[in-house]
């Protein structure tokens, strides 16, 4: 339990400095941006209560936009993604997984599970970013734009991210 | 009223989203109304801070090509001087200011954070109230203008950059100084481009003209260059057509500006509100 907490704690260090001194320098003009810090939302570990997963992410939000100049933006996006993670739980993963408290990696929940975590979480999180950005439903096609080919990046890099840090599992159970 | 309870034990994810959604919503709104003053920005202390450290590092990459800026704007200041002392030999130099020391002041700042990529662009300086940065001031590079400061910490400050939809600046034309417009960042997401608003359209303009600050305002001292018109041919409405400029400012590549201090600004304001009044 400790060790999850420290593991935890180091991930979110480690994401928000790469994404506020190296992501947010790259990107294709502002039509697409990388935003891999919310890979420590979803890294968080099955089964964390509701109102903890749900400060927990107001406060990475909150952390981002005060590197980004943009306060509540990041916030309510992160909000949102959590009750998407919410809801995709409770209704792909089995009643004793999610009491496990578990870290939802890609050598624990296999490929297919965790790539659609992934794109359907990334998705919700960089819509609701780019609406709450732009605040109207003008232009919509270029937000939409802009979310589709944001996620693409974002996706790219939590991937490679990934297969940088995927563990195999141990057969013999050890 | 079990039932109430366990409907909201049942719902409670739903209902959590809604409560912090809205928070974060009200967040959202409540700082573009008071124009972000709210103390969670790029110019606390440790946010600016972290990006002081990160651009310590940063700062050596870009050595070589602010080193050469520094001294191709030293040998355009040593000119000057050398001209100024030239003519004062000859005949008196009048001054166009009522105090001796000249109207404008300058601080020299370092660029520890900026960005180009967002919808609203700012930057963050390592100067702040202790150096007498105020709210509002002007920022101005060797070779064009920056923005304005928007939040003053004791030893940060963050501007709002020219590629912020909020900024205008009054800008004239080389030539016709009769004619004057507002610059603004305009639609672009290139941050070497910006456009010329309500220029009249009897004025002739052609493509390669400077473009200057005007000092309308307190922010800038008259006669900054700009930029150059690149493409002139927009027209906005009836009789006010748009003009699309080259920055001389590098938006990607700021290491040093400059905060301009008028210490005329409290004079001029206070006599400009008075024709309120009257009116």
């Amino acid at each position: 339990m400790g060790r999850i907490i420290i593991n935890n704690i180091i991930r979110f260090v480690i994401l928000i400095m790469l994404q506020v001194a190296l992501f947010k320098n790259i990107g294709y003009y502002n039509l697409a941006t990388p935003f891999p810090y919310i890979l420590f939302l979803f890294l968080l570990p099955i089964g964390t209560p509701n109102l903890v997963l749900y400060a927990i992410a107001f406060l990475t939000g909150l952390t981002v936009d005060a590197f980004y100049d943009t306060i509540g933006i990041h916030a309510a996006a992160c909000v949102a993604f959590v009750w998407l993670r919410i809801f995709f739980h409770k209704i792909t993963l089995e009643a004793d997984v999610v009491n496990s408290f578990e870290t939802p990696t890609w050598s624990e929940m296999g490929f297919k599970w965790y790539s659609t975590y992934i794109v359907l979480g990334t998705l919700a999180h960089h819509l609701v970013l780019y609406l709450v950005e732009v605040f109207s439903f003008q232009n919509i096609l270029y937000t939409l734009t802009s979310v589709g080919l944001s996620s693409v990046f974002t996706i790219v890099v939590i991937f490679i991210i990934g297969v940088l840090t995927y563990k195999r599992k141990s057969r013999l159970g050890i | 009223m079990k039932n109430l309870w366990l409907f909201l034990v049942r719902y409670n994810a739903f209902f959590w989203f809604i409560l912090f959604f809205v928070l974060s919503i009200f967040l959202v709104v409540r700082n573009n109304n008071f124009q972000r003053t709210s103390f969670v920005n790029s110019s606390n202390i440790v946010t600016g801070s972290f990006y002081k450290n990160v651009n310590s590092w940063k700062s050596y990459l870009a050595l070589s090509s602010t080193n050469e800026e520094l001294a191709l704007e030293n040998a355009k200041l040593r000119q000057q001087l050398e001209n100024y002392i030239g003519r004062d030999t000859l005949e008196r130099v009048s001054f166009a200011d009522s105090i001796d020391t000249g109207r404008y002041e300058f601080i020299v700042a370092a660029v520890v954070n900026n960005s180009i990529h967002q919808k609203s662009n700012f930057l963050t300086l390592d100067k702040g109230s202790n150096d007498g940065v105020e709210l509002g001031m002007g920022v101005i590079t060797s070779n064009g203008v920056v923005g304005s400061v928007l939040n003053v910490s004791p030893h940060f400050s963050t501007v709002k950059s020219l590629l912020h939809p909020d900024t205008k600046i009054s800008v004239t034309l080389d030539s016709t100084a009769d004619a004057f417009g507002s610059l603004v960042w305009g639609n672009n997401t290139d941050s070497r481009y910006a456009m010329i608003r309500d220029i009249p359209n009897h004025i002739k303009v052609y493509t390669g003209q400077a473009v200057f600050t005007s000092g309308y305002s307190t922010l800038y001292p008259k006669g900054i260059k700009v930029g150059h018109i690149v493409e002139s041919g927009i027209t906005s409405g009836e009789s006010f057509k748009d003009i699309r400029i080259l920055l001389t400012t590098n938006f990607s590549n700021l290491s040093h500006v400059y905060i301009v201090k008028d210490k005329l600004a409290i004079e001029k304001i206070e006599l400009e509100a008075t024709n309120k009044d009257n009116g």
